[in-house]
């Protein structure tokens, strides 16, 4: 293919757009695995939960799908505290978080896919929203606005989640917890339930992810597979539990894919994210804006 | 028991085996049988890495897959014996897990169960892209319908051959598995899972015997993998990756007890067969269903799975 200057701006900005999305999916798993330390592989699944959820309300009731997640944020706050309780009792409290605590996410990882296969089948589902069609032409470069809608939401999340965790009491104290459990517990906050708040709203970003991601693309259940290892990627490439961190990493992973998919093929592109991984684990484990 | 005569006690219970089911002289049993042995073998592979170490790979289907294709890739350019096939498939699937180990295992454990994860998908793209194996269009593995023994004086219908191959590389891997636990690698190993900072501090080389155990694993998945093809007859990516072979060899293990080498093989027979009743009777989705419902239960309520259920029973009676 020959290289032509419109097409390389295209490129950038399709991926940056992208990568704005890649970072909701992933400021969730920045919270639960970044500062948690709760290594959560079911985050994809709960993603598409939120994706099948913003379907069917937006089927039955015609209800826009990103009005619809933020309706739901207090369910999926529910059940990711509810989650995080039996994953306490079980493996954090024993000590077996290593071993079991991970087979348990997978377990959870593959309950939901099959559970939504079983109900949904293996079709490909989608929503309709006005912003869907449309695309904005500023010039030659094209911003289609069911990227750009879900960017700008993203971006806006992600800035009130840094804000809560940066200036609010809570906030400040899931930062802690991370650090020093016992100096927490001096300040009179109870470690546990300080997780289970920010567990919580690890998987309530999860209903907004899943609302993006139906509008961006049709959703089937076995599709957050892919996500796995980007959201991972860019968590350990942004450095851990850096939500700053999180949106350049993002970006960055998002670009090269954009170009991956431009000048190399879209069947290339899941490959990419697992090459940032691999790389930033044997040069910088720390990540970019690493502590 | 020693170890030689373990392994000649699993080689004639091997034997009974593949006499009762000959005798049964039904092709169903040796096609469902072949899936319970492949899964003893998986189950059996992941928890030298799992159970002894304490780290989750979640990328077992992408092993069995790469020896898979290995026999494909193969098979394409000059069909060969199986078993020469099955070598083959183990040392590629054994450097691919050493490499992965090597990069990742020198970090905290859930890197590598995440690399482990994503590499399954990235081998995946790999395999889809690439035209000569099948892409994803899938292959087809003609196999001849007899083998000829003995220079054709005996003709061995292939799927019996298939499942005393498979059979072989259960007891083998099963022999493996024992002889590592009671070996000093297998007390380095346990060092590791219980606390990896001591053991580094008294001297055991952690990282090498981490890079063991992974090869050693990673080659039994992907010599469990190699006769598939042909067990099969077409392959395509998304058979071969399947989650369930992912799911299922982290589940057996962990209903079946992650310490010793009892517990994969009790987990794989059981839920092994289970599923084969479960395929049939219900749906193949279904099956799935229960061995993730299974899998969750059992890390919550038991977590030394069956064996550690009835260590405990048994001590509970001996102290009254």
């Amino acid at each position: 293919m020959d290289f032509s200057y419109e097409l390389f701006i295209n490129a950038i900005v399709a991926g940056l757009l992208l990568g704005a999305f890649y970072a909701a999916v992933t400021s969730g798993i920045s919270l639960s695995f970044g500062i948690l330390d709760i290594v959560n592989i079911a985050h994809p699944a709960f993603i598409i939960l939120g994706s099948y959820i913003a379907y069917i309300v937006n089927q039955n009731l015609g209800l826009d799908p990103i009005v619809t997640c933020i309706l739901m944020l207090p369910v999926f706050y529910t059940l990711g505290a509810a989650v995080y309780q039996v994953y306490y009792f079980s493996f954090e409290k024993r000590g077996q978080e290593a071993l079991r605590g991970l087979a348990f996410f997978f377990g959870l990882l593959f309950i939901t896919e099959v559970m939504l296969i079983l109900v949904f089948g293996v079709d490909y589902r989608y929503v309709d929203a006005s912003y869907i069609g449309p695309t904005w032409n500023v010039g030659f470069v094209a911003l289609p606005l069911r990227m750009l809608v879900p960017c700008l939401v993203s971006l806006l999340l992600i800035a009130l989640l840094q804000l809560w965790l940066t200036r609010t009491f809570t906030g400040r104290a899931v930062m802690a917890v991370a650090q020093d459990q016992l100096a927490l517990q001096l300040m009179g906050a109870d470690p546990v339930q300080i997780k289970r708040v920010a567990f919580g709203i690890s998987i309530a970003t999860a209903a907004v992810a899943g609302a993006f991601l139906i509008v961006i693309q049709p959703v089937e259940p076995s599709v957050g597979r892919e996500y796995i290892g980007r959201v991972f990627a860019i968590c350990v490439l942004g450095g851990m539990g850096s939500l700053p961190g999180t949106v350049i990493a993002a970006m960055l992973l998002g670009v090269v894919e954009s170009f991956t998919a431009t000048f190399y093929g879209p069947s290339w592109a899941p490959a990419v994210a697992f090459g940032f991984l691999l790389l930033t684990l044997a040069v910088r484990p720390a990540g970019l804006l690493g502590r | 028991v020693r170890s030689r005569t373990f392994f000649l006690l699993a080689l004639l219970v091997g034997a009974i085996v593949f006499g009762i089911t000959v005798l049964i002289d039904n092709n169903y049993l040796f096609f469902a049988g072949y899936v319970v042995l492949q899964f003893i073998v998986l189950a059996t592979a992941w928890n030298i890495l799992g159970g002894y170490c304490g780290y989750v790979n979640f990328g077992s289907a992408a092993f069995f897959a790469l020896g898979a294709y290995t026999s494909v890739a193969i098979h394409k350019l000059s069909p060969m014996p199986i078993p020469i096939l099955i070598i083959a498939g183990g040392i590629i699937s054994g450097i691919v897990g050493l490499g992965m180990g090597y990069l990742t295992l020198r970090l905290r454990g859930a890197f590598f169960a995440i690399a482990t994860l994503a590499m399954a998908v990235v081998l995946q793209t790999l395999i889809i892209n690439w035209d000569f194996v099948g892409g994803s269009r899938g292959a087809y593995v003609i196999r001849p319908n007899v083998v000829p023994v003995l220079d054709a004086y005996i003709q061995w219908p292939y799927i019996q051959y298939l499942f005393f191959l498979m059979l072989l590389l259960a007891i083998i891997a099963v022999t493996t598995a024992r002889l590592i636990e009671r070996s000093r690698l297998g007390f380095g190993f346990a060092s590791i899972r219980d606390d990896e900072l001591a053991a580094e501090a008294s001297g055991v080389p952690t990282l090498r015997l981490k890079l063991i155990a992974t090869t050693i694993s990673g080659g039994l998945m992907g010599m469990a993998g190699a006769p598939f093809p042909y067990y099969i007859g077409y392959i395509e990516p998304a058979a071969a990756f399947g989650l369930s072979y992912a799911v299922n060899s982290i589940a057996m293990p962990m209903i079946g007890g992650t310490t010793s080498w009892i517990g994969p093989l009790v987990g794989a027979i059981l839920l092994g067969t289970l599923q084969q009743v479960a395929t049939v009777t219900i749906s193949s989705a279904v099956n799935l269903l229960i061995v993730g419902v299974l899998l969750v239960a059992f890390v919550i309520i038991a977590p030394k799975g069956i064996v550690g259920l009835v260590e405990d029973r048994l001590r509970a009676r001996g102290k009254r």
